[in-house]
């Protein structure tokens, strides 16, 4: 091998404490170099075009730039491989800006270190061989999975641009939180106003098949490929019949049903359509509640049923889809304020929760609009709002910030105003978190013209006096206690992850944080990518999102989603691994170690062996390790490579 | 080159790209000091580290080694930590049986953006490795200098048997 050795000075980030031209000077020594030389800016156009000269000009097959972190600028300098014409995996770097220059002042050591790091990286690069990546087709279908404004707005985008959706969401409704909010901060516009046309644009798109009361199952295959199963849960009523009339409801006797479209505030029938706009609108029985379900007798419903939809015997049914990339839009849950015992722990009926003050706020929910109190329905005058129940607090596990609280507070605490005039609202906050575009105006508004009296302090205990709230708390501005006789108290609960968030993610094969948040790609430059290829992310399943940036992770994605599909075929990442034939005996250790299942036993002549399915390999190398004859090795980390570094460290 | 006289010892990293190998990149990235001895050997995943690369370490000259992946659950390849956990627990114990203070090893968990952690890391580590001094050589043991062919055949690392576990010289 003809081995070239480029030392990056970084401008003076290296050659500040590296002696680049000594560390070339050692390089030269080495076995197989044939070149080596230092560099200004090996990543710029003219360090690029200087490679490529040596590259010609020596006869190079084989290149080691000495720079920064091969997390950096590998794929740069593969690239300037494959413009010289040059096999782009006979390619290693050494790292001695991150690990050498930036970590260490002398510049003696940093220089004999920086000689060591070349020094392992042309023995790697020695046993290098040339990978070339395969070619593989893709399903052009995407599947998004929750259907909150953030996987409507990707299922939206997606499909205009031609695509065929899957849309998956698990309740009986799309819409998400959002549906259920009155109206969205900063504009004060009506939520349900803006977000049901494009509700009934997925219901009509010719492009979206829409999966609602359904969940995904199991996730096999890769990027272009994947297999999917998604559970469709028993509704008790066939779909195709039911028109969404809502006669059922009316006859239903059972009237104590959990309504989980408002959040607890009342009850609801067995048999229930969510709200008027539900898309898709479909009745579903809980067979919790439903006297038939439970007890074997009622049928109400289905002597009413004009088309005879009922179906009490139905059960939940598997369905196969293939698509090529996947979407996980599957949003949040509100935190479980009742682990605060000074709030009641959930045992005041006039403490209640933001989402549940929303549909109070709301025209289509249980009030129909009017502020009630839900012990007594009386009106309320003194409105207390809490912030940050959950929400940078570490004792109860949630040090980070909910983000969008302080932002619906105050648009809570305007509303109230517009509804009950003489009302007086009273905000317990930590600090205004409202950076966005109107946002800190916004906020000063409620406090300006709206007359909302805001307290920085936390809140101490809620005492019920009388059919009232004695509200107990400290004013840290003032340095005083503060006791607010209130009628009504709302919780700003912070968010959390959506329950079930870490078994989906682990069926998608994509990393979570400590709270259930799944993880980007990258915190800054890939925000909708996951690590692994062909999944995104959009909105608050990431972290906590208000409505905008949750829309723009939404159509960010689907543009992702669109590149990856703009080619016919795409590339195979080579450095998989491969099976040595004769050395394989068969023992099929390695198949059951692999934890993505990309090992299948096959036989020849006669034999069992072992064989990677290179498109499904992910490239770990656990079974590197596992197999006990060294016949499975991971290309471009083989045995040989990874022991002549250390041969080249520890040289005796 | 040889280990600067007096100054430094021989430590080797096997480290994951995905957490630990980011993390030191962080470390860099902040400027935290550190010590200048180790040198590190990006892998895929700590999936990938074959025990018998540590004890190929230890018999060329190593003086400490240290290996480092993802947080347990963090694992970019879901599990890969967890077989490196799994075996490298084995090799600790077997170190000992080889002539090899288990002290002169260590493995631990550090993300991409624990660059802090990585520093007291790799300080840490250092430090307790000076504490011991440099390792005593294998230079007198046969399998090290290759006079028994044999007992460098350990199953699983000769793949072709150019480099493997042949020793060098
Ligand atoms: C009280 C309150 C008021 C708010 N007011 C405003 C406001 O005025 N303006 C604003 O910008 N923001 C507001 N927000 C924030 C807003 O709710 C979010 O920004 C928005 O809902 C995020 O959308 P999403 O699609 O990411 O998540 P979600 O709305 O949570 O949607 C996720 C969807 O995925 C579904 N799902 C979950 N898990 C699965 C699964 N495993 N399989 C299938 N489907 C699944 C869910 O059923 C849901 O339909 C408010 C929030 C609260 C709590
Ligand atoms: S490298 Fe990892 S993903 Fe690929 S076959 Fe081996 S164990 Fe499976
Ligand atoms: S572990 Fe090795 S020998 Fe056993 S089946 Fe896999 S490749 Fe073949």
């Amino acid at each position: 091998m003809n081995i070239g050795v480029f030392v990056c000075h970084c401008g003076s980030n290296i050659a500040g404490t590296v002696d680049t031209e000594q560390v070339a000077a050692a390089a030269r020594r080495f076995p197989d170099v044939a070149f080596a030389t230092d560099t200004m800016y090996a990543c710029s156009e003219p360090g690029q075009a200087g490679i490529i000269q040596a590259i010609h000009e020596y006869g190079l097959d084989g290149i080691v730039v000495a720079s920064c972190t091969p997390r950096m600028h590998e794929a740069t300098f593969r690239k300037t491989l494959e413009r010289a014409g040059i096999n782009k995996y006979l390619f290693e770097m050494a790292n001695i800006r991150e690990h050498v220059s930036w970590i260490g002042k002398d510049k003696k050591a940093n220089t004999n270190k920086a000689t060591d790091l070349v020094q392992m990286a042309v023995a790697k690069l020695r046993n290098n061989s040339e990978l070339h990546a395969g070619e593989f087709e893709i399903n052009k279908r995407v599947m998004v999975i929750g259907g909150g404004v953030a996987g409507i707005q990707a299922a939206l985008d997606c499909a205009d641009g031609g695509l065929q959706v899957i849309l998956v969401e698990r309740e009986s409704t799309i819409g998400g939180k959002m549906a259920k909010l009155d109206k969205t901060f900063p504009t004060v516009d009506c939520s349900s106003c803006i977000l049901g046309p494009r509700m009934v644009d997925v219901a009509q798109h010719p492009n979206i098949t829409l999966y609602a009361m359904s969940e995904v199952e199991s996730v096999n295959g890769f990027v272009g490929n994947f297999d999917v199963s998604i559970r469709k849960k028993a509704t008790y009523v066939d779909w195709d019949a039911c028109t969404g009339c809502g006669q059922c409801m009316e006859k239903c006797p059972s009237k104590k049903a959990e309504d989980r479209f408002n959040e607890g505030v009342g009850t609801t029938t067995a048999i229930n359509i969510p709200f008027p706009q539900a898309i898709p609108k479909k009745a579903v029985i809980d067979p919790q509640a439903c006297i038939m379900l439970t007890k074997g007798k009622c049928g109400a419903c289905a002597k009413l049923c004009p088309t005879q939809a009922i179906r009490f015997e139905q059960r939940d049914e598997l369905v196969q889809e293939q698509v090529g990339a996947i979407i996980a839009a599957t949003g949040y849950d509100l935190f479980d304020h009742t682990l605060y015992g000074e709030y009641g722990g959930g045992r005041y009926p006039d403490v209640i929760t933001s989402i549940q003050y929303e549909r109070l706020l709301s025209a289509s929910g249980p009030t129909g609009g009017h502020i009630k109190r839900p012990s007594d329905g009386k009106e309320p005058r003194n409105i207390v709002f809490i912030q940050c129940v959950g929400s940078r607090d570490p004792s109860v596990n949630r040090p980070y910030c909910s983000g969008f609280c302080c932002m619906y507070t105050a648009k809570q605490a305007i509303l109230t105003k517009d509804h009950i005039p003489d009302s007086q609202s009273y905000v317990f906050y930590m600090d205004i978190r409202s950076p966005g575009k109107l946002y800190d105006e916004f906020t000063r508004r409620a406090m300006e013209e709206y007359g909302a009296r805001y307290i920085r302090g936390r809140v101490s205990t809620i005492q019920p006096r009388n059919g009232h709230y004695v509200v107990k708390g400290a004013d840290t501005i003032m340095g005083s206690q503060v006791e607010i006789d209130a009628d009504l108290v709302v919780l700003a609960v912070g968010a959390e992850a959506a329950k079930g968030a870490g078994a989906l993610a682990e069926k998608l094969r994509i990393s979570y944080d400590g709270y259930g948040f799944f993880m980007e790609g990258h915190p800054k430059l890939k925000p909708v990518e996951t690590n692994t290829a062909g999944v995104y992310l959009a909105g608050s399943c990431q972290g906590p999102k208000d409505i905008p940036a949750s829309v723009a992770q939404g159509s960010a994605a689907a543009s992702k989603v669109q590149a990856l599909f703009s080619k016919d075929k795409l590339a195979s990442d080579p450095q998989v691994s491969g099976v040595a034939m004769q050395r394989c005996v068969g023992c099929g250790k390695c198949e059951s170690t692999c934890p993505f299942g990309a090992i299948e036993m096959t036989e020849f002549r006669g034999m069992p062996k072992a064989s990677v399915v290179e498109t499904v390999c992910q490239g770990c190398g656990v079974c590197a390790v596992t197999c006990p004859q060294g016949a499975i090795q991971l290309q471009h980390f083989t045995d040989n490579q990874i022991l002549a570094e250390v041969n080249a460290l520890c040289p005796y | 080159m040889p280990v600067l006289e007096g100054k430094e010892l021989r430590i080797v990293g096997f480290l994951c790209n995905w957490c630990s190998y980011g993390g030191a990149d962080t470390a860099g990235v902040g400027r935290f000091a550190q010590p200048t001895d180790l040198r590190i050997i990006k892998l895929p995943c700590t999936g990938r580290v074959n025990p018998l690369f540590v004890v190929r370490a230890f018999l060329n000259g190593a003086d400490g080694v240290l290996v480092s992946g993802c947080h347990p659950g963090d694992c970019h390849y879901t599990a890969g930590n967890y077989y490196a956990r799994r075996r490298l627990e084995v090799l600790r114990e077997l170190l000992d049986v080889m002539g090899i203070n288990p002290e002169r090893f260590h493995y631990t968990w550090v993300s991409a953006s624990e660059g802090q952690k990585w520093k007291q890391v790799v300080s840490d580590f250092t430090a307790r490795i000076h504490a011991l001094g440099p390792a005593a050589t294998f230079t007198g043991c046969p399998a090290v200098t290759g006079q028994i062919g044999a007992a460098v055949e350990i199953g699983g690392i000769g793949e072709t048997g150019e480099t493997g576990m042949k020793a060098a010289g």
